[in-house]
């Protein structure tokens, strides 16, 4: 079935789509829609699920996390401030190895308030030992809900999808719903291996001595191991069965090209038709988009950047005092490639607070490329006034 | 100064206009009047703490605010603390005289901000915590709250899923803090509205002042039908105009004829889905809060 949704009804649709028992969840611009629609869709009969409305964020992931522990799917969104609040529960999730999954609509961070988007509230919840996943159209924000699930309750590990304010919150398209049979069978009902079971009880979540914690953490790492087989492997049943699929990362236009430019998010989109240009014209640029950040797909990015001439990190975020967040995880990984192999690696301040990043920016960057001094590879911002 | 004539007892109010016109609230805002009243009544040296809320915004983007005194914007979770703690600040560097206030909106501080609420009643902290009422969500489009009253649409309690749970009572709650004053107020009677936030300035500790905000858009209002609504709210004892002092001692500030819940419910959208069963069984709880709330007077007297 066809239908035209924004971004946050697609987040909304793939939860229903994925039959999410339990939704727990406070209301935020731009975020709102999608736990407007779920109310919508719980008080129509469309989904057989409990809604728990309340109060804050910070109790909207204790929710997940206790529904979780009691075996049942659950489904929350949140954006910028309200993902800020749950940080600790967000902590509470992953290291209870809970699969909850959540929408984070990007939005910038206060004060001044913004609603607008940029990635800084889901980048500072990288080290939470949540998987992250940046999408880049409404049928992919769909589609990823649904994936989430089978990669969480796979590895026991809690899923964010992102999407960005407004360009996709707020933006519709048509997006192909999978039929509830289909569904049914790529993702089966809930079943957790341990839960808050009366007939085999056991206690979760007490205090653990130095002896012992280190290998929970270990026991996590191992798991981020494993999830990056199970996305792939979540993409590729999905794609057997519903004819899509988008890769945990992908590669536009890259055959042969010099020039890397790296994307996330909805910038990619844009990305995409400046390539097309500037390939016309004669430049060898490629694309590179980047949907998962953790766990990191680090040989996947290796393989694709090594040899390249120069990568351009269009970074729609700043850890300030640093630099983007993406070029520091890309330069990361590369470091450890043999001189020769290691392109530079330069990092583009885009977009922060919501500003449009306009194909013009993106032929910018790509002609900076081109000619900057590699010494001059940190931090170049695009389009700041005076 | 200039007197309401109409009123029996005269209020004086200030001709000073701390809140500039140029502010962006909707037409009809409740809020907006409570704030235009509240800093004439508190002049000059007053500092406002906004958390997330429609005065967030309607204080008008940056570099623009629409109240003449500093404003100081915080996290959504976080009024009355920020509030305390600029009164911390204020007092260590001997700046004694200026009013602390914390302007917020009911999910602010019935639900999100309501544990920090609870601490700094429990600390005493001198400030005035305001909650303008508008009872939802109305900065993020009209979602339910604990302030929602029964029986109201919201986008999150649509259709026949309606808010089945009843309005948390913020003053009971207060009162049971034992804070020096707690009030109820509306924008309809702006001499009561004045007289609070007089009082409130002229008592130590931490004050609480509830004002019903009608909110056109929220309750599916007429614009020009948000003064009747306040007015409807109290003659129906919806929304009874009283005082606690103390924490223990209650009184009534008008008992003007009592009007039929109906009347009040008939203004609003947000209540058009209502039975005529459902509308009684509203009537009829309004009525035994009201008696509820006659108890706490009548006891109070006895002590006095
Ligand atoms: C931590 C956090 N969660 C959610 C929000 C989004 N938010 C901003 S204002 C608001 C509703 C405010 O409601 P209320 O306090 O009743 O004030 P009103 O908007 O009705 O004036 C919400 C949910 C936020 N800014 N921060
Ligand atoms: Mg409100």
């Amino acid at each position: 079935m066809q239908k035209v949704l924004t971004g946050n009804q697609s987040a909304a649709w793939g939860a229903m789509c994925a039959k999410a028992q339990v939704v727990s969840a406070y209301p935020i611009t731009p975020q709102t829609t999608i736990i407007e629609e779920l109310a919508d869709i719980v008080a129509k009969g469309l989904l057989d699920a409990k809604f728990i409305k309340v109060e804050s964020e910070h109790s909207a992931m204790a929710g997940c996390i206790g529904a979780q522990a009691a075996g049942a799917r659950t489904f929350t969104a949140t954006s910028s401030q309200g993902l800020a609040l749950m940080h600790e529960l967000l902590h509470w999730a992953a290291l209870a190895r809970l699969p909850v999954v959540m929408a984070n609509v990007n939005r910038a961070m206060a004060p001044g308030w913004s609603i607008w988007t940029d990635q800084n509230d889901s980048l500072a919840q990288r080290d939470t030992g949540w998987l992250q996943f940046y999408c880049e159209s409404n049928q992919e924000v769909l589609d990823t809900t649904i994936q989430a699930y089978k990669i969480a309750e796979a590895v026991n590990l809690p899923v964010m999808l992102i999407l960005d304010a407004f360009f996709l919150s707020h933006t519709y398209e048509a997006v192909d719903i999978p039929g509830q049979e289909a569904t049914s069978k790529y993702l089966p009902p809930y079943k957790p291996s341990i839960y808050l079971n009366v007939d085999d009880p056991h206690a979760f979540g007490g205090i653990v001595p130095q002896d012992i914690y280190m290998e929970f953490r270990y026991k996590m790492q191992l798991a981020m191991d494993e999830a990056l087989i199970a996305a792939d492997k979540a993409d590729d049943d999905f794609k057997a069965m519903f004819g899509r699929g988008y890769g945990v990362v992908e590669e536009y236009r890259l055959d042969g090209a010099d020039y890397v430019l790296v994307t996330s998010g909805t910038v990619t989109s844009t990305t995409r038709t400046v390539i097309d240009d500037l390939q016309e014209k004669g430049h060898s640029v490629g694309l590179l988009k980047m949907k998962m950040l953790r766990p990191f797909p680090a040989e996947k990015v290796r393989k694709i950047l090594s040899g390249r001439k120069r990568v351009a990190v269009l970074d729609r975020n700043i850890s300030v005092g640093m630099g983007g967040v993406w070029s520091q995880e890309i330069r990361s990984v590369m470091y450890h490639l043999p001189e020769d192999q290691r392109p530079p690696i330069y990092d583009y301040i885009v977009g922060l607070g919501g500003r449009d990043v306009t194909p013009e920016f993106i032929e910018e960057i790509a002609l900076d490329l081109e000619k900057r001094p590699v010494k001059d590879c940190d931090q170049v911002w695009i389009g700041l006034k005076e | 100064m200039r007197a309401l004539p109409h009123l029996k007892q005269f209020t004086e109010v200030a001709e000073q206009e701390i809140m500039h016109s140029g502010h962006v609230a909707c037409p009809g805002c409740g809020a907006a009047i409570a704030m235009r009243l509240a800093l004439k009544t508190l002049g000059r040296r007053t500092i406002i703490v906004f958390p997330a809320c429609c005065w967030a915004v309607i204080d008008g983007p940056f570099p623009y605010s629409a109240c003449s005194v500093p404003v100081f914007q915080v996290a959504f979770e976080t009024a009355s603390i920020s509030a305390g703690a600029i009164r911390a600040g204020l007092d260590i560097t001997g700046k004694k005289d200026i009013n602390v206030v914390a302007w917020a909106g009911d999910g602010g501080t019935f639900d999100i901000g309501f544990g920090q609420l609870s601490a700094c009643a429990e600390r005493n902290d001198n400030i005035i915590y305001v909650c303008y009422d508008n009872e939802a969500y109305m900065n993020t489009g009209i979602q339910r709250s604990s302030a929602t009253p029964w029986g109201s649409w919201t986008t999150t309690t649509p259709g026949t899923d309606f808010k089945k749970e009843r309005k948390k009572n913020l003053l009971e709650i207060m009162a049971a803090h034992r804070i020096p004053y707690a009030a109820t107020t509306t924008v309809a009677y702006p001499d009561d509205l004045i007289r609070k936030f007089r009082k409130a300035m002229s008592i130590d500790g931490f004050k609480l002042i509830h004002i019903f905000s009608p909110c056109p858009p929220g309750h599916k209002a007429l614009e020009k039908d948000s003064i009747l609504e306040s007015r409807y709210a109290v003659e129906s004892r919806v929304f009874p105009l009283y005082e606690v002092e103390h924490g223990t001692h209650y009184k009534l500030s008008m008992d003007p004829p009592q009007r039929p819940v109906r009347d009040y419910l008939a203004l609003q959208g947000r209540f058009k889905h209502l039975t005529d069963e459902q509308r009684d069984f509203i009537q009829k709880s309004t009525d035994e809060e009201w008696a509820r709330l006659m108890h706490f007077m009548k006891v109070s007297e006895a002590v006095e």
